[in-house]
C-alpha cells in the first residue's frame, strides 16, 4: 500500500491535470487552480520540515565537535536572530496596527532583509562575473573545429553588442556592420539551436510525465 | 430739500449705472457652467450592441460588441459598458475601452445569471461637463461553459499522437523486441565517476536544482538520484545530497533510502545524506560552494533545474578538481554546464537518463516513442517551412498553441 497509494494519487491527479488543460467546464478549469493551492500550503508546511532538518543537524554538529562545527553556530545564531525578530515585528505591527506586516519599510526585519541579506545575495551573485570570465577562458580556448567555431561566434556577437563595434566597422554597408553579424548569429544558428533543445525538453517532459503518471516510472519512489 | 432730492436720485442712477454692467458680469459668470453644460455637444450613441458568449472558457466572461458612435472621431472620448441584472436597471459601469475600439470582455460573471447590458459613448474633454449617450439594452444573456477548449485541439491531437506512440513503444518494448538506444557519454561515465570517488575516498554530491517537485526536472533530478544512490550503495561510497526545497528533501530520502534497500545496505543509509540548506538561490549557491572548498568531493552531480547560481557551483567543483556530471532542461544555463563540467546532459537527455541507467525495456521503450515523435515534429517543421513558402498559411495552425 505504501507504494499503490502514491501511484494511484499520481495517476489520479495527472489525468486530471491534463484533462483541465482542455477542458474549461466545471469542475476540471477549477481543479487546477485547486490542486496548485493544496501545493502551495503542503509545500508552506514542509518549510517546517526543511528548518528543523537544517537545526538537527547544526546542534549535531555543534554537540559531537563534527568538521567545522563553528560555521554550524554562525547558522543557528543567523536562524534565530531573523525568527525573533520577525516574530517579534509580527506581533508589534498586530498589536499596535492589524494592518501592518513585519516586512512593511522600517521594521527591524526589513533592516535585516535590506541592510544584511540584499548585500549578500548581491555579492554572490557579483562572483558570478568573475566565474563567467574562467569558464569562458577555458570554453573559447581554440582546442578543436567546434571550440574555434564557439570562440569566433562569441567574439563576433560581443563585438556586436557594444558601440566599439559598428565604429571598427563604420566603412561596411547598412546592414553588413558588426552589430549586424550579432544579431544575424542571434537571430538565426543561436534561435535554431534553443529551438531544437526545446522541442527535446517538451518532449522529454511529456515522455517521463506519462511514465510517472501511469506508474511504469517509479525510481522515485523506490530507488 | 429739493436739491437734496435730486441729488439723492442722481447718486442712486450714478450706482445703478455702474453696478449695472457688475451684475451682469457676475450674472453671466454665475450661469456660465449651465449654460455650457447645456451646450456641450452629446455623441451619437453606439448601435447594434451585441452580446455574445465567450467561446472556449469556463463560463465566466462574455465578448460585447458594438458599431461605433457616428461621431466617433469627432466626439467620443471613451466608451463605457454598462451591465445589469435586470431589463430596467439599474445599470452600472463594468469596464470601459478607448475611442475607436468597439470590442470588450466582461470576465469574473457567473454562468447562472441573466444579464443586460448597454454601451454608452461617453464625451469628457477636461475641464467640461462630461456628456453621454447610451445605447438599447441588450439581454438576457447567461454565459456558457464549454466542454472542450477547440483552440487546443490540435495540442490535443499532438498529445494523443505523442502519447500514442510511447505507449506502442512501451507495449513492444515488453513483448521483447530489441530496441536500440544512442550512446550517452554523460550517463556512461555516471559509474565511472562514482568509481572514481570511492577510489579517492572522498564523498559523491547530488544537487538536485533549485526547483521544487512540481518542476518535471527536479522529478527527473530525484528519479536519476535513485540510480546514483544505488551504485554508491554498492561501492559503499559515500554520498551527499544537499537540496534547497524541504519537499524534495522528503521525496530524495526515499528514494535513497529504498535504494541503499534494493542495494542490500540499509544499514549504510541515514537520514543526513539527504539534508535542507535553504530554499534562498544565492544561500543554496554558497551553502554548496563552502561545502564543496572545505570536503573537496571526487564526484558532483547537478540534475535538475537551475539558473543564475548553475555557474557558481560548477565552476567552484571545477576548481576543487571534482569529476562533474551535469544535466538540465533549461537552455540559458546549457552553455554554463558545457564549459565548467566533463559531461553535460543536454535538454531531453536528462529525462532519458533514468531509463539509460536502468536499462529496463519498458523505460527505453518510452525513449523509443519519444524519438517518434521528434521525427513527427520534424516532419511537421517541414511541410510547414513548404506550406509558408507557398503560401498555404492554413497549415500552420496545426503548430499553433491556442
Amino acid at each position: 500500500m505504501k507504494r499503490e497509494v502514491p501511484i494511484i494519487i499520481t495517476l489520479v491527479v495527472g489525468i486530471v491535470f491534463i484533462l483541465s488543460y482542455f477542458i474549461p467546464h466545471a469542475p476540471f478549469g477549477e481543479l487546477e487552480t485547486f490542486y496548485n493551492e493544496w501545493f502551495s500550503i503542503v509545500a508552506s508546511f514542509a518549510i517546517w520540515l526543511g528548518a528543523l532538518n537544517l537545526m538537527k543537524l547544526s546542534f549535531i554538529r555543534i554537540s559531537r565537535k563534527q568538521h567545522d562545527w563553528q560555521l554550524s553556530w554562525v547558522i543557528v545564531i543567523c536562524f534565530l536572530v531573523i525568527v525573533a525578530v520577525g516574530f517579534y515585528d509580527g506581533y508589534a505591527g498586530l498589536s499596535n496596527n492589524p494592518q501592518t506586516s513585519f516586512r512593511d519599510p522600517g521594521t527591524n526585519f526589513d533592516w535585516l532583509y535590506t541592510y544584511i541579506y540584499t548585500p549578500l545575495s548581491s555579492t554572490m551573485f557579483a562572483i558570478l562575473a568573475f566565474f563567467v570570465a574562467s569558464a569562458s577562458y577555458r570554453a573559447f580556448r581554440a582546442r578543436n573545429t567546434a571550440a574555434t567555431l564557439l570562440l569566433l561566434a562569441g567574439f563576433l556577437v560581443m563585438l556586436g553588442r557594444v558601440p566599439l563595434g559598428d565604429i571598427l566597422t563604420s566603412y561596411l554597408p547598412e546592414g553588413w556592420r558588426a552589430s549586424d553579424w550579432a544579431s544575424w548569429i542571434m537571430n538565426f544558428p543561436h534561435t535554431a539551436g534553443q529551438r531544437a533543445i526545446k522541442i527535446g525538453v517538451a518532449l522529454g517532459i511529456v515522455s517521463t510525465s506519462l511514465r510517472i503518471i501511469l506508474g511504469i516510472e517509479r525510481s522515485h519512489l523506490e530507488g | 430739500m429739493r436739491d437734496l432730492i435730486v441729488f439723492f436720485r442722481c447718486l442712486l442712477a450714478g450706482i445703478l449705472f455702474f453696478s449695472l454692467p457688475v451684475v451682469a458680469q457676475t450674472d453671466s459668470a454665475a450661469v456660465a457652467p449651465d449654460t455650457a453644460a447645456i451646450q456641450q455637444p452629446v455623441p451619437a450613441p453606439p448601435v447594434n450592441v451585441i452580446v455574445t458568449d465567450t467561446p472556449n472558457d469556463n463560463g465566466r466572461s462574455l465578448e460585447i460588441r458594438w458599431d461605433l458612435s457616428p461621431d466617433d472621431q469627432a466626439l467620443v472620448t471613451k466608451y463605457q459598458v454598462l451591465r445589469s441584472s435586470s431589463q430596467s436597471g439599474p445599470f452600472q459601469v463594468v469596464g470601459e475601452t478607448t475611442k475607436g475600439q468597439n470590442t470588450f470582455i466582461n470576465g469574473d460573471l457567473s454562468d447562472s445569471v441573466d444579464y443586460f447590458y448597454r454601451v454608452a459613448a461617453v464625451r469628457a474633454p477636461a475641464g467640461v461637463m462630461a456628456t453621454m449617450a447610451e445605447s438599447p439594452v441588450f439581454g438576457p444573456i447567461v454565459p456558457v461553459a464549454q466542454w472542450f477548449n477547440m483552440n487546443r485541439i490540435w495540442i490535443f491531437i499532438w498529445t494523443l499522437v505523442i502519447c500514442g506512440a510511447i505507449l506502442l513503444y512501451i507495449r513492444a518494448a515488453r513483448s521483447g523486441k530489441e530496441l536500440y538506444v544512442r550512446k550517452i557519454a554523460g550517463i556512461d561515465a555516471v559509474e565511472e565517476a562514482i568509481g572514481r570517488a570511492t577510489e579517492m575516498g572522498r564523498k559523491v554530491m547530488y544537487i538536485p536544482g533549485i526547483q521544487d517537485m512540481d518542476d518535471v526536472q527536479t522529478i527527473a533530478g530525484v528519479t536519476i538520484l535513485g540510480r546514483v544512490a544505488r551504485i554508491t550503495a554498492e561501492n559503499d561510497t559515500k554520498l551527499d545530497v544537499p537540496v534547497s526545497k524541504s519537499l524534495v528533501m522528503v521525496v530524495a530520502r526515499e528514494a535513497v533510502r529504498e535504494a541503499y534497500q534494493k542495494a542490500g545496505r540499509p544499514d549504510a543509509f541515514h537520514d543526513d545524506m539527504v539534508h535542507y540548506v535553504t530554499d534562498d538561490q544565492f544561500g543554496y549557491a554558497a551553502a554548496i560552494d563552502g561545502m564543496v572548498v572545505r570536503d573537496k568531493p571526487a564526484t558532483m552531480f547537478y540534475m535538475g533545474c537551475f539558473f543564475a547560481e548553475s555557474l557558481i557551483l560548477a565552476e567552484t567543483g571545477n576548481a576543487a578538481g571534482a569529476i562533474q556530471i551535469a544535466g538540465t532542461g533549461q537552455p540559458s544555463q546549457l552553455p554554463f554546464f558545457v564549459a565548467s563540467c566533463d559531461y553535460t546532459l543536454i535538454g531531453e537527455e536528462l529525462f532519458a537518463a533514468s531509463a539509460y541507467l536502468s536499462r529496463e525495456p519498458k523505460l527505453l521503450g518510452s525513449l523509443k516513442g519519444q524519438d517518434f515523435a521528434k521525427a513527427a515534429f520534424l516532419l511537421a517543421i517541414l511541410v510547414g517551412i513548404v506550406a509558408v513558402l507557398i503560401g498555404w498559411t492554413g497549415f500552420l495552425k496545426i503548430l499553433e498553441v491556442g
